[in-house]
């Protein structure tokens, strides 16, 4: 009686949910359960348009829904949810638009590969959309595990993905080393966060944040080397050099739309996390971390550019270039100032489009059996495929920086943040391996346009004409849509980016 | 002086120009720019229509570029402006407008495009070889009508790509190789002017609002004299590969080579005067104090390519590669004049870009007839063609003669205006441009000699005479020529008072004073 008394007057206080602030996490990871049973009562094989059409109505309800949130943080300000675990503001929507967009466009891609090379539908959008899942949770994270958790999620969906095409050996290659490596970087970023707690006493943000603003640690070193281990892991996450081997091996081995997703979403996931922790957390030990980031920063750029212009399959090629252009979204965290964070989003963003749609033409030109990927399959394609290759080439001019092109300004934002943070050498360093990078670019346009087709074994004409599907002309017209609109007229993504700087809130 | 007033006449015409009732350089600029996608829009079944499409937007961009020139006030500095806000998180505006030292420059571009679309046509493709060349004429235009930094950068840089697939498209053999050494050379080039342009907005906003616009930067002149060097310099080096000037030209004989005519003629006609008409703009006007202390380098470097761009020419076997390297000789030239810092030698800077936009611009053209009907610019390949075809002969004389500077031609009056002009502060500098000229003549009329003159072989005496087609191709160029050499006042007399306001702006930016022997008329000749 006594005991039973004394229960109900414990009060276990419940967290605030804030469902709706959820919607496009639940979203995601519902449709992904229903869309398992769905596909487990439906005949096998036969429904791969309608899996694809249902991942992106929910992908499309998650982003639209996002979009409103915005709004919605925009009129009442941003808050945490489920008791400090998550953060409602502009950086997470931002960032739940960016990855909900990439797997819609994913999807589309994804569809036409699955007929073509006669995969089963389902796993692949299941799996997808929890790692879209992982992503959200990783850049609203305002707890240290939970964005553990959130990493997780993305990553482990990610081996799978990684291994989808169950006959190809090089596949199963890529996953293999992408999951040993993968896990691997996990580790690290796990004795990071452990070291961080122990150094501040909480893997809340907020409340390492104000330990570091009101406490002189008498250990900043275990803090310094917790931050240190951090950015190895992360590092692993975005493909920073020298943590980028894997790079290379799981984009060339994972199927092609995979690669594409990996390229966007998981990466900008993880410098969601990365951004919002660095910046966010630890702007008191910047004099600690800027260097670090800085060396990452060069290192990544240089190797990511020089790397790239001596190989020749193409897939490897564009992992290469991603390695660089992580390096240029690194410049904008290395600057530590809301420029440069904001510069980094709006790089992402527009990486984002502009990588999927690489890939998505890479996933059309791969043809049957995901193979064609040497610069000789893109010989003459512009002859038999003018749209097509010019929309390549737009792609990739974009990466490779040139004006009116979202690319282009994705550059310029990250670079005026260095400038403006008097941080010279590494604009400067910067720009010159992007236009060692731009060498790489030209190599395939001109495979594509100039080189001469005769008495060539290997040819696009020999090889059978390339098939445009609607649905990947659709993922792959969006990303034109989008490079070229925010290259001519950026204002509207750039004040996005500017709002959506993550913001410290406490927890009530 | 000239600050002001530009900046009231950006303050004031905020929307459109003064004199015209709408924004005419927007609509200069977005024309062919509209032109290349109606272009890349019809039907490939008719590739003659695209042409005859292509054509008809670039004549009617050429007809509002004379429609400018016409209303165009002398003395009034910057008129015509378009001002709008464009990226207004970073301070970017479209902001365009023109006074005398880039009116000339717009009514070359206008008027050279439609003569090389007309002048020579694609062995393939016809509807994407017309769109690029019209992508690549909005592209010039907006540089040279920006007075935004950020917006000169755009237009800058993205002329490459229609170069680039134009000479990777339709060029020569040898094109893979030359298409991507020009584009990443000039790549190369300008990657540091895009530190600096960021580099300058910032500087000289001192923390306050970033703002990209020429105008206001020039007029604020609050960049330190050291870092005012460094910004410079990383301007110099994207202008210095696009003129190009002496050690940096290595790009310009392949592209120009391996390029399409139409190609060639843009290159040399309008594209390198990018480069020099940057140095007068972002060079001297941004950053005075820097351009008058780096002057004596640039003219040095200015006249090393006149002698050796001469030289080099002079044991060219091919006869485009010739035209390339007398293009380096030429260019020198009008760096030479603009960094002579004095009024006539920066008139005759500007007056030489459009007299060799014409004359070299004329030469590729012919130069291409004649490939096109023997296949060889090997000059050993050609002989005594003078015999089969006299009137091309003729014409060829002419042009080659306004390239080499001959009295009563135009290349006389912009060369003999760089030389008085650079001859009171550079004295030296200007008697060893004086051989440049004579090599000049050494080098075209050998070339001419071995080419036209003697007896025809058996190839060479089928070769055909120029056609009533080319000839009326050829003849506004031609008549540019004569009218230029004979009574180069009109032109003189729109860009003068700009230039003096323009060397007034440096004298009051930096220490340097204009001698005061040459600081009289400068009177055509």
């Amino acid at each position: 009686m006594n005991l039973l008394a004394t229960l109900t007057d414990i009060k276990i206080p419940a967290p605030e949910i804030q469902w709706a602030a959820l919607t496009p996490m639940f979203i995601l990871i519902g449709a992904s359960f229903v869309l398992m049973i769905l596909a487990v009562l439906t005949p096998m094989g036969r429904r791969r348009g309608a899996y694809a059409m249902y991942t992106c109505v929910a992908s499309g309800a998650a982003a639209i829904v996002s979009l409103c949130l915005w709004f919605n943080v925009k009129a009442h300000g941003a808050r945490t949810l489920v008791s400090g675990a998550l953060t409602l503001d502009g950086f997470s929507v931002f960032f739940s638009f960016l990855i909900c967009s990439a797997v819609f466009v994913s999807a589309l891609l994804i569809d036409d590969y699955l007929r073509r090379e006669d995969l089963e539908g389902c796993e692949i959008y299941v799996l997808m959309m929890c790692a879209a899942v992982g992503g959200l949770v990783l850049a609203s994270a305002n707890d240290l595990i939970v964005l553990f958790v959130g990493l997780e999620v993305l990553s482990i969906a990610l081996y799978v993905m990684a291994a989808m095409h169950a006959r190809r050996a090089t596949s199963q290659e890529a996953a293999i080393k992408y999951f040993v490596l993968g896990g691997f970087s996990s580790a690290f970023l796990l004795y990071g966060i452990a070291l961080t707690y122990g150094g501040t006493g909480s893997t809340n943000l907020v409340r390492i944040s104000t330990f570091l603003q009101s406490n002189f640690s008498k250990h900043p070193q275990i803090i310094v080397a917790g931050l240190g281990l951090m950015l190895v892991g992360f590092g692993f996450k975005v493909a920073a050099a020298p943590f980028h081997a894997w790079a290379p091996d799981v984009y060339q081995g994972a199927p092609s739309p995979v690669s594409g997703f990996m390229a966007s979403a998981a990466k900008a996931a993880a410098f969601a996390g990365l951004l919002r922790v660095y910046v966010m957390v630890f702007p008191t030990m910047a004099n600690d971390w800027r260097p670090a980031v800085w060396g990452l920063a060069v290192l990544t750029v240089v190797v990511g550019s020089f790397l790239a212009i001596v190989q020749t399959d193409v897939k490897r090629m564009l992992a290469y270039s991603s390695i660089s252009h992580a390096g240029f979204i690194l410049i904008g965290l290395q600057a530590n100032s809301a420029d440069g964070t904001s510069g980094s989003m709006f790089y992402l963003l527009s990486y984002t489009f502009m990588v999927l749609g690489s890939f998505g033409c890479i996933t059309l030109i791969g043809r049957t059996g995901d193979d064609a990927h040497s610069l000789d399959d893109y010989r003459g394609l512009a002859k038999q495929r003018p749209v097509l290759a010019f929309v390549f080439s737009v792609f990739l001019f974009a990466q490779a920086g040139v004006p009116l092109t979202s690319g282009f300004i994705a550059k310029f934002g990250v670079l005026s943040a260095a400038v403006k943070t008097h941080s010279y050498a590494i604009a400067i360093i910067a720009m010159l391996a992007a236009v060692v990078g731009a060498f790489l670019y030209l190599r395939i346009v001109v495979m594509m346009y100039v080189a001469n087709t005769e008495g060539e074994a290997r040819t696009v004409e020999t090889a059978g004409r390339v098939a445009i599907p609607v649905t990947a002309g659709i993922g792959i017209g969006i990303c034109f849509m989008f490079t070229l609109a925010v290259g001519f007229a950026p204002d509207w993504a750039l004040n996005f980016a500017r709002d959506a700087v993550p913001v410290l809130v406490a927890s009530k | 002086m000239l600050a002001t007033t530009l900046l009231k006449a950006s303050e004031t015409t905020a929307s459109h120009g003064g004199q015209v009732p709408f924004p005419i350089l927007t609509v200069l600029v977005l024309l062919p720019l509209a032109g290349a996608i109606v272009v890349a829009f019809t039907p490939s079944r008719r590739p003659e229509n695209a042409r005859m499409v292509g054509l008809l937007f670039s004549v009617a961009t050429a007809a509002l570029s004379i429609y400018v020139m016409v209303n165009f006030k002398a003395g009034q500095g910057m008129q015509f402006v378009t001002k709008h806000a464009w990226i207004s998180r970073f301070g970017i505006s479209w902001h365009l407008g023109i006074d005398g030292i880039s009116l000339f420059m717009i009514v070359l571009s206008g008027i050279l495009f439609p003569i090389a679309m007309l002048g020579s046509k694609p062995h393939h493709d016809p509807k994407p070889y017309t769109a690029w060349l019209l992508v690549l004429q909005a592209g010039v235009l907006g540089a040279f009508c920006s007075l935004d930094l950020f917006l000169f950068f755009v237009c800058f840089e993205i002329v490459l790509v229609p170069m680039y697939f134009l000479i990777g498209g339709w060029g020569y053999a040898n094109r893979q190789y030359a298409t991507m050494k020009f584009f990443i050379y000039t790549m190369a080039g300008s990657a540091m002017m895009l530190i600096g342009t960021i580099a300058t907005a910032v500087i000289s906003a001192k923390g306050a609002k970033v703002t990209f616009d020429l105008v206001e930067i020039a007029t604020k002149g609050n960049i330190a004299t050291v870092t005012g060097r460094w910004l410079f310099l990383s301007f110099a080096l994207a202008f210095a590969v696009k003129v190009p000037l002496f050690p940096l030209h290595t790009w310009l004989p392949d592209a120009h080579t391996e390029a399409p005519t139409a190609g060639s003629v843009i290159l040399a006609g309008v594209m390198l005067k990018l480069g020099t008409y940057g140095f007068i703009r972002f060079g001297l006007y941004l950053f005075p104090r820097a351009a008058v202390y780096f002057a004596p380098a640039l003219v040095t470097l200015g006249v090393v390519g006149i002698i050796y761009g001469a030289i080099v020419a002079t044991m060219q076997k091919d006869l485009k590669r010739l035209v390339a390297y007398s293009s380096v000789a030429h260019l020198g030239f009008i760096v030479l004049g603009t960094f002579a810092l004095t009024t006539q030698g920066i008139e005759g800077g500007i007056l030489q870009m459009v007299n060799h936009g014409v004359s070299t611009g004329a030469l590729f053209l012919m130069v291409g007839m004649i490939s096109e009907r023997r296949h060889a610019r090997e000059i050993s390949q050609l002989k005594g063609l003078q015999k089969s075809a006299p009137i091309m002969a003729g014409v060829f004389t002419l042009v080659m003669l306004s390239s080499i500077g001959v009295p009563g031609l135009n290349g006389f009056v912009g060369e003999f205006l760089i030389l008085i002009g650079s001859f009171t502060t550079r004295r030296w500098y200007t008697v060893v441009a004086t051989v440049g000229v004579i090599l000049a003549a050494l080098y075209l009329l050998w070339a001419y000699q071995r080419v036209f003159h003697g007896e025809p072989d058996e190839a060479n005496k089928k070769f055909k005479e120029l056609t009533l087609h080319e000839g009326l191709v050829l003849a506004p160029l031609l008549g540019l020529i004569v009218f230029m050499g004979i009574y180069p006042k009109p032109v003189l007399d729109r860009i003068e008072p700009d230039v003096k306001q323009l060397i007034e702006h440096v004298q009051a930016n930096s220490n340097y004073h204009q001698p005061s022997t040459s600081a009289g008329e400068a009177a055509a000749p």
